[in-house]
C-alpha cells in the first residue's frame, strides 16, 4: 500500500502575494475604521457622563430646591430661622457658621502653607524638602471623618483647656467679644483648626508649585543686587507669587466650604450666630448630615437640598474663578517664556 | 560689615527660622493623628474586629464585619462603574477631542472634583433612593462614583499627557487604526499612571461618610443585598465616635486604624507603582 501523501505546505508564490495584499489592507482598513468609529463612540459617551454629570448634579438640586424657594422665596437664604416643626427655614444661622469656620481655616492655613511652601522651596535641603511634602500630602489621605475622631478625643480637650486658660486669665481676655463665653472645647475654634488641617496639603502644594515656577534669574537678580535670602524671597520671589498663591488660596477655601464630617463632629450643632471664637454653631453641610434623615416632611428635605444648593453654587464659583485665574497665569508666564 | 547689613541678616533669619517652623507645624498634625491613632487603634485591634458583627451598647466585644464588608461591596460597586467610564472619558478628550472641547471637559471635570461630597450624596439621594423609595447599597456606591468620576479622569488625562507625541505619530505612520493607537500604544505606554490613579481614586472615596448618610444609610446587621441598605465602615466610625460608649469609641479606633492602614498603604503603592515605572523608564 501506498504511504498516504503528507501534504507539504506550498509556498504561495509571490504574485499571489501581491494580488492578496491589497485586498487583505483595504479589508483590514476598513474594519479598523468600523472599530475607530465604535471605539471614539464609547469613549465619547464616557466624556459625555462626564460633562452630563456637572449638568445633572446643577439640575438636580436646583429642581430640589424648587418647593422650598417656592414656599419661602429666595429671601429665606437671609433668614435666621431654623425651625422644621413649625415649617420655618432660613439659611443664614448656616452661612454664617460656614463662612466664619472657613475664614478660621484659611485665616490659619494660608500664612502657614505660603511660610512652609517657601520653606520647602528656597530653605530647606531636597530630601527633607521632599519627606515634608510627602507627609503633608499623606495628611490629604486621610478621611475627614478620622480627623474629626481625632478632634473628638484628642484636639477639643487641647482647645477647652486653652480655652480655660484665656477664660482664668488674669488679664481679662475674656471680656473680649471673640473669646466670650463658656469653655465648652466644642464650637467654631476647633472647627476651624480641623478645616486647617485640610486646607493645607491644597494650599501647599499649589503655592509650592507656583514657587517653583519663579524663574532663576529672578533670584539671581536679587543676589546680584546683594539681598539675604529672605529679602531675595520676601521682594523678588513672593510679589511674582501672589496671585497664583490668592489662585490656590480660592481653591483651599471651596474645599473647607463643603467639608462636612470634621467639622460636624466638632462644631456643637447649635443654629446661633456668635462673633465668639468658643461659641458653638452649625454650618451648611453639617445641618445637612444631621438633619437630613431625620427631616419631618418634604418641604424640609427641600430646604436642605437648598443649603446643598448653596454649597454647590459657592463651590462651583470658586473653584471655576481659581481655576481660570490658574490656567491664566500659566498662559501669561508661558508666553513670557518664564523659566 | 556695617550695621544695617547685620541688622538684615538678622532680619532674614528670624524670618527663615519663622519659615522652618511653619513647616514643623505643618507636619504636626499627621504626626498627632497618627501617634493617637496607633495607641489608640493597636489595642482595639484584633481578630474579633474583622469577624464578628457588632454588639448592643452595654455588651463587650463585637466587631465591624458587616462594615468592612460593605465598604468594600460598596467601593467595590463604584470602582466598576467609575474607573471604565473615567478611563474612556480621559481617552477621548487627550486622542479624539478637538483641542477647545478637551479644554471644556477638563474644566467641567476642575469643577466636578471642587463639589463637595455631601452634593454628590444629594445627588445620589435624588436619582436613586427617592424613585426607589429606600436606602440601598447601590445608591451609596452611586454616590462614590459621582465622586471618583472627575478625580480618575484628572489623573489618567494627565498621565496620557506624559506619552510622547512621538509614539502616536509613529503608530499614525504605520498605519494603524486611530482606536489601536489610543489602546494599546498611548494607554499601555501610560498604563502605570492609570493604575495609580485608579488606585489613589479608590482609596479618596473608601473614607467618604458625608454621602453614605443618606444613601447607604448604615446598618446594624450584615447585609450584601444591593437593594437594602447597608454598613460601611467610615459611617460606622462615625456613628460610634459621636455615641456615648466607651466600647463604641474603642471600636471606632480600631475601625479608623483599619481604614488608615488601608489607604495610606494604597497611597504608597501607587507612589511605589509611579517610582518603579519612572526607574524603569530612566534606565
Amino acid at each position: 500500500m501506498d504511504a498516504p501523501a503528507i501534504e507539504t505546505p506550498e509556498m504561495t508564490p509571490p504574485s499571489l502575494v501581491l494580488q492578496i495584499l491589497p485586498e487583505g489592507i483595504r479589508r483590514w482598513r476598513s474594519t479598523g475604521r468600523g472599530a475607530d468609529r465604535l471605539f471614539r463612540l464609547v469613549t465619547g459617551m464616557c466624556a459625555a457622563a462626564v460633562a452630563g454629570l456637572l449638568l445633572i448634579v446643577i439640575l438636580f438640586m436646583v429642581k430640589g430646591s424648587l418647593p422650598a424657594i417656592r414656599d419661602h422665596g429666595l429671601g429665606f437664604v437671609l433668614s435666621p430661622d431654623w425651625d422644621p416643626t413649625n415649617q420655618k427655614y432660613g439659611a443664614l444661622t448656616f452661612l454664617f457658621g460656614t463662612a466664619y469656620t472657613s475664614l478660621i481655616g484659611m485665616a490659619i492655613a494660608l500664612p502657614l502653607g505660603v511660610l512652609t511652601a517657601v520653606a520647602l522651596v528656597e530653605i530647606l535641603p531636597r530630601g527633607l524638602a521632599k519627606a515634608i511634602s510627602l507627609a503633608v500630602e499623606l495628611l490629604a489621605a486621610i478621611p475627614s471623618v478620622l480627623l474629626g475622631l481625632w478632634g473628638i478625643f484628642e484636639l477639643v480637650p487641647l482647645v477647652r483647656s486653652f480655652e480655660i486658660a484665656i477664660y482664668r486669665s488674669p488679664l481679662g481676655f475674656r471680656k473680649l467679644p471673640i473669646f466670650s463665653g463658656a469653655p465648652l472645647g466644642v464650637g467654631f475654634l476647633a472647627a476651624g483648626l480641623l478645616l486647617a488641617i485640610m486646607a493645607l496639603p491644597f494650599i501647599l502644594s499649589v503655592s509650592r508649585e507656583v514657587l517653583l515656577q519663579v524663574p532663576t534669574a529672578q533670584r539671581e537678580a536679587a543676589y546680584a543686587l546683594g539681598a539675604t535670602r529672605w529679602q531675595a524671597i520676601r521682594k523678588f520671589i513672593l510679589p511674582y507669587s501672589w496671585k497664583g498663591i490668592f489662585g490656590a488660596g480660592l481653591l483651599g477655601l471651596a474645599r473647607v466650604l463643603g467639608e462636612t464630617m470634621a467639622v460636624t463632629m466638632v462644631i456643637g450643632n447649635t443654629p446661633q450666630i456668635k462673633a465668639s471664637l468658643f461659641a458653638s454653631g452649625y454650618t451648611l453641610a453639617s445641618v445637612i448630615a444631621n438633619e437630613f434623615t431625620e427631616a419631618p416632611s418634604d418641604l424640609a428635605i427641600s430646604a436642605l437640598i437648598s443649603l446643598g444648593l448653596i454649597l454647590l453654587v459657592l463651590t462651583v464659583l470658586l473653584n471655576a474663578a481659581a481655576r481660570l485665574m490658574l490656567i491664566y497665569l500659566n498662559r501669561r508666564m508661558g508666553t513670557q517664556g518664564a523659566k | 560689615m556695617s550695621r544695617s547689613h547685620q541688622l538684615r541678616k538678622l532680619h532674614g533669619r528670624t524670618m527663615e527660622a519663622l519659615c522652618l517652623l511653619a513647616a514643623l507645624a505643618a507636619v504636626a498634625p499627621l504626626f498627632a493623628f497618627l501617634w493617637h491613632l496607633v495607641s489608640m487603634g493597636a489595642g482595639a485591634l484584633n481578630p474579633a474586629l474583622f469577624t464578628q458583627l457588632p454588639l448592643p451598647p452595654g455588651e463587650v466585644g463585637g466587631g465591624l464585619k458587616n462594615a468592612i464588608l460593605g465598604t468594600l461591596l460598596v467601593v467595590g460597586t463604584a470602582t466598576v462603574v467609575g474607573i471604565p467610564v473615567g478611563v474612556g472619558a480621559a481617552v477621548y478628550m487627550t486622542e479624539f477631542a478637538r483641542p477647545r472641547m478637551a479644554a471644556t471637559l477638563r474644566f467641567a471635570c476642575d469643577v466636578l472634583s471642587g463639589v463637595p461630597s455631601i452634593v454628590m450624596g444629594l445627588l445620589a439621594f435624588q436619582v436613586m433612593v427617592r424613585p426607589m423609595h429606600h436606602f440601598s447599597a447601590l445608591s451609596g456606591a452611586l454616590a462614590l462614583a459621582f465622586i471618583m468620576l472627575p478625580v480618575v479622569v484628572i489623573t489618567t488625562q494627565e498621565m496620557l499627557h506624559l506619552v510622547p507625541h512621538s509614539l502616536r505619530e509613529a503608530g499614525h505612520a504605520l498605519g494603524i487604526p486611530a482606536w489601536r493607537i489610543a489602546s494599546s500604544i498611548s494607554m499601555r505606554a501610560a498604563a502605570p499612571g492609570i493604575l495609580t490613579g485608579a488606585i489613589l481614586s479608590v482609596s479618596r472615596i473608601a473614607g467618604e461618610t458625608a454621602p453614605m448618610l443618606f444613601t447607604a444609610f448604615g446598618n446594624p446587621f450584615l447585609s450584601l443585598d444591593p437593594k437594602a441598605p447597608i454598613a460601611t465602615l467610615p459611617h460606622t466610625i462615625f456613628t460610634y465616635a459621636i455615641s456615648p460608649y466607651d466600647d463604641w469609641h474603642r471600636l471606632a479606633w480600631g475601625g479608623a486604624l483599619i481604614l488608615v492602614l488601608g489607604i495610606l498603604g494604597a497611597t504608597l503603592l501607587s507612589r511605589f507603582i509611579l517610582w518603579w515605572h519612572q526607574r524603569g523608564l530612566n534606565a
